[in-house]
């Protein structure tokens, strides 16, 4: 997949890979959601920033996905 | 009686509809023989995106996932949204790992996990032993599979085993036919039909209950009330290590069951996978809010099902809210869903296993010159056992020994991590060592599992997987995943070991795999291609 220089070795390194650890690393971090207040839409903070690290952990991988493609 | 006629009808129609998908799955993408387990077990290796999607998505969400997921919110509140965290962090986890695992199997003609250990160590022993921990992981999961049909049934008024055995022979029979084609289609109606009852559910019953606010402030006020201290909608001190390791612990195992790879393998080039890794979380939302469904149940005041012994199954609590806020065709609809739910996981769990007994069982001890078309016949024929013994395990033994093993069955998969997940990176490790680290995280995670007590249910041993910290003589209420800590005393064993190893001088097994194997893409000559061109 990487784009490759005739007679180099194909690898999966890059340094964009690093932007993978965010989303492996946000949602482990129970002092950043773990309190009832401040509430957005009735859901208790716990809940919806856990359910929005779904979307940086999207927008994470196709970064990587696109720019190692 | 008349609301459950209609909910049975709808349920028995959809279920019929998948049934004739699954027998006519076999002519999907025909190949000229279907008769070798790349075939049969791995549908051709040919899998595009959207395939893979419904595929990979309807094998790790299960129906099993539908129910307890929910149920654990319901019982303990905030705990129970792990499985949120969980399919969060296993995408970007996984994502390089993943194609690593597809380029090697693709150049090696690799169906199991257990393929590759033997080719990278050089080991039919730690083969084998990787193979038996993923046929104990998945049985008890396939079993487990059946707990969420029955739970559909028993909510519709249906008793009895007579229609679990049924439906687990059609899915027998469809599954022998098409292999892994069937499940691969009927994920299409399974997901859709889940998307649609998920979406409808969370609009229409906060809906009637007042609001997201009040549902939260209703379970606020129940956890509250009751004297259980690990309970409320947010974590406290002492399951806060729990929640975290158990997430990160269950997105460490998730890849290493061998249904999952499975899915992975079944695609047709790196970027497919990788395009799903970040196309997959789309299932962790429907997860975040099928899991919230536990807390309507709360507001709603739900009550679920009496089972036989005379204990509420709280297993049902889903299923009965549906029946309590939906109209009947609709709840029948929710039903299927999670019945087809059952369905497609159960399909290639079977398989799974059948190719793990048969490559690296049968094949490695029984018959080693098999022929392509002897593996299938074996796979096919081992995968109806594995189901039989999955409904036996129902019915012969109390559910919750299925509950309790698919529990141990997570913390063992992840004794796998070393020899499967790091040995795709790195080959420092001696074999001897592998098998040493396996050992010891096996012993001290079965051990730490039997330690754990439910006070709920009165049990003393394998009451959970959360292991006490003042087991170890800390001074502390804190638990932590017992996976987790299971797993570092594996890795601290194998590193010791290799190291020990070593120094004797023990012979290590022949790496049979080369580096650029592991970043091979679609077109690239493969082993498998390679053969062909020789034998003509």
């Amino acid at each position: 997949m990487t784009t490759r220089e005739p007679g180099q070795a194909r690898s999966d390194r890059s340094p964009w890979n690093w932007l993978l650890v965010l989303p492996i690393a946000l949602p482990l971090m129970t002092f950043l959601f773990n309190a009832d207040e401040p509430r957005l839409f009735g859901f208790p903070l716990f809940y919806w920033l856990q359910i929005a690290f779904i979307l940086v952990g999207v927008g994470c991988t196709t970064i990587v996905y696109r720019m190692t493609k | 009686m008349n609301a459950n006629v209609t909910e049975l009808v709808v349920f028995a129609l959809l279920f019929l509809t998948v049934s004739v998908m699954g027998f006519v799955a076999a002519k999907w993408r025909r190949p000229e023989n279907i008769e070798s387990l790349h075939e049969w077990g791995l549908g051709g290796r040919n899998f595009g995106s959207w395939i893979t999607w419904f595929l990979v998505g309807g094998d790790l969400y299960t129906a099993y996932t539908f129910v307890a997921v929910p149920a654990l919110v319901f019982g303990a509140g905030a705990l129970g949204f792990y499985a949120l965290p969980y399919t969060v962090v296993v995408y970007p986890l996984v994502f390089l790992v993943l194609a690593r695992m597809w380029s090697v199997s693709h150049v090696h003609g690799f169906v199991t996990p257990a393929d590759f250990v033997r080719a990278r160590f050089g080991s039919p022993t730690l083969a084998l032993i990787i193979a038996i921990t993923g046929l104990v992981a998945t049985m008890p999961y396939i079993a487990l599979q059946l707990v969420g049909i029955e739970a559909v049934l028993k909510t519709m008024g249906v008793t009895g085993h007579l229609p679990i055995i049924i439906a687990f022979a059609i899915l027998a029979a469809y599954t022998y036919q098409s292999g892994l084609r069937a499940p691969a289609l009927i994920a299409f109606v399974k997901d859709t039909l889940i998307y649609i009852v998920i979406l409808a559910a969370v609009i229409y019953i906060p809906a009637k209950l007042g609001g997201w606010g009040s549902i939260f402030d209703a379970a606020k006020a129940k956890f509250d009330a009751t004297p259980a201290p690990g309970d409320g909608i947010t974590l406290n001190a002492n399951n806060q290590l729990q929640y975290v390791t158990l997430a990160f612990g269950s997105a460490l195992a998730l890849f290493l069951y061998p249904h999952s790879l499975t899915g992975v393998l079944a695609s047709k080039n790196r970027g497919v996978i990788k395009r799903n890794m970040a196309a997959l979380p789309a299932y962790s939302f429907l997860l975040g809010l099928i899991a919230l469904l536990g807390f309507m149940a709360i507001a709603a005041g739900t009550k679920g099902v009496v089972g036989a012994n005379g204990k509420v199954d709280n297993n049902t609590i889903i299923p009965a809210l549906f029946d309590q806020m939906f109209p009947d065709w609709f709840a029948g609809v929710a039903y299927a869903a999670i019945g087809i739910g059952a369905l497609v996981p159960a399909a290639i769990m079977s398989i799974a296993a059948a190719n793990l007994f048969t490559r690296n069982i049968y094949r490695e001890y029984l018959r080693k010159d098999a022929t392509d078309a002897q593996e299938a016949k074996v796979s096919k024929l081992v995968s109806l056992v594995v189901k039989v013994g999955a409904v036996l395990c129902i019915l012969l033994l109390d559910p919750q020994f299925s509950i309790d093993l698919q529990l141990i069955g997570g913390v063992i998969i992840l004794q796998t991590l070393p020899s499967v997940g790091l040995g795709l990176y790195t080959r420092w490790f001696h074999k001897g060592g592998l098998i040493a680290g396996w050992v010891a995280g096996m012993s001290a995670g079965v051990w730490m599992l039997y330690m754990v007590p439910n006070p709920a249910t009165g049990k003393a041993h394998f009451g959970g997987s959360a292991f006490g910290l003042s087991n170890l003589g800390l001074d502390t209420k804190m638990t932590i995943y017992a996976g987790f800590l299971a797993l570092a005393v594996n890795l601290i064993v194998a590193v010791l070991g290799t190291l020990l190893f070593r120094a004797l001088k023990v012979a290590d097994g022949e790496d049979a795999t080369s580096r650029g194997d592991y970043f091979a893409d679609e077109g690239d000559p493969t082993v498998k291609d390679l053969d062909l061109a020789a034998s003509h």
